[in-house]
């Protein structure tokens, strides 16, 4: 059905009665705005891949299942790890698809590779192509990530991006964009915050948040 | 195929504007930077994307360049960069410094 339903009338909802009118209460569904040629071709293309035996609807409908369950929670572990852990750290410098796989994580297909935040570098990642991100391990990317201003400006200007993110780099630290146009995602092993030493791994994952791993932001303080 | 190129070499950006689905950024093209890393072989994605699949590999860079070198006005510290992954068929030699 399409359109809305301009019926009115009363009814009895027991302790109160109402009138209303559908036409001006509901809100449009999804279905009531146009497709665009993009969503067309996607569908299609699905539709196509199953209608021939390529995949399954199942084995569709799982893969979005594990991309939707995806969350920087992952992330979070893997950096709290490296932390307290140097030989889990060469690990994941070396290769952390492996090194999250050692740790029970699927960071899925696409090979990542962990830059690191020292006191002479700080790391943030963008994609100026569309919206390349490391989604195995910190789930869907937010809207701004996939702004052509976020796009556009980080390489441009990345210090002025990184301000208005609250986070002031100062000019002894090479600030180093990673341009992930191609086959590698990169997550960012931030430096572990002062005061957080002994703290044990749950503490520790609390304050690694998705944005310092992209590199706007620092991992939280342990005094906040 | 073999990386013609090794870490520290200094390369160049083919200046070119093919059409097609190119995966190397437009800042970047004519430009020079250093090799940073030789990340290994993958296919192709300007023939993938057309679905073009055969067995060829081409080997993929991390190519490191001074953003004082991209942008002529650039206002932060000269020792800032960027990193961009580059399919050896956008590369040239070219002369420079090593950086």
């Amino acid at each position: 059905m399409t359109g809305p339903d301009t019926h009115t009338h009363a009814h009895d909802h027991g302790d109160h009665d109402h009138d209303h009118d559908h036409a001006r209460t509901f809100q449009p569904d999804i279905e009531d705005s146009p497709f665009s040629h993009y969503q067309v071709m996607a569908e299609a293309l699905g539709e196509l891949l199953i209608d021939k035996g390529v995949i399954t609807a199942d084995e569709l409908r799982s893969q979005l299942e594990w991309l939707d369950a995806r969350s920087p929670a992952d992330g979070a572990k893997l950096i709290a790890r490296a932390w307290t852990d140097p030989d889990f750290k060469a690990r994941l410098l070396k290769d952390v698809n492996a090194a999250a796989e050692s740790v029970g994580l699927s960071a899925g297909d696409i090979p990542i590779r962990a830059v690191e935040n020292t006191p002479k570098v700080h790391n943030v990642i963008v994609c100026t192509l569309c919206s390349c991100y490391p989604r195995g391990l910190l789930g869907l990317p937010p809207d701004w990530y996939k702004s052509r201003e976020y796009r556009s400006r980080t390489v441009r200007e990345p210090r002025a991006v990184l301000a208005e993110f609250g986070t002031v780099v100062g000019d002894d630290v090479e600030v180093r964009v990673h341009d992930s146009t191609a086959d590698l995602r990169y997550l960012v092993l931030p430096m572990q915050p002062k005061g957080s030493e002994g703290m044990d791994a749950a503490a520790l994952e609390a304050l690694v948040t998705r944005d310092c791993m992209i590199g706007v932001s620092l991992p939280r303080s342990p005094r906040a | 195929m073999t990386a013609r190129f090794r870490i520290g070499d200094v390369v160049r950006i083919r200046r070119a504007f093919p059409p097609g689905h190119v995966r190397t950024p437009y800042f970047t093209r004519g430009m020079s930077g250093v090799v940073d890393s030789v990340v290994g072989s993958f296919h192709n994605p300007e023939d993938l994307a057309y679905g073009r699949y055969n067995d060829a590999t081409l080997p993929l860079y991390r190519v490191r360049f001074k953003q004082a070198d991209l942008w002529p006005d650039y206002d932060g510290p000269a020792r800032d960069t960027t990193i961009v992954d580059i399919y050896e068929n956008w590369l040239e030699p070219a002369e420079g410094e090593q950086q």
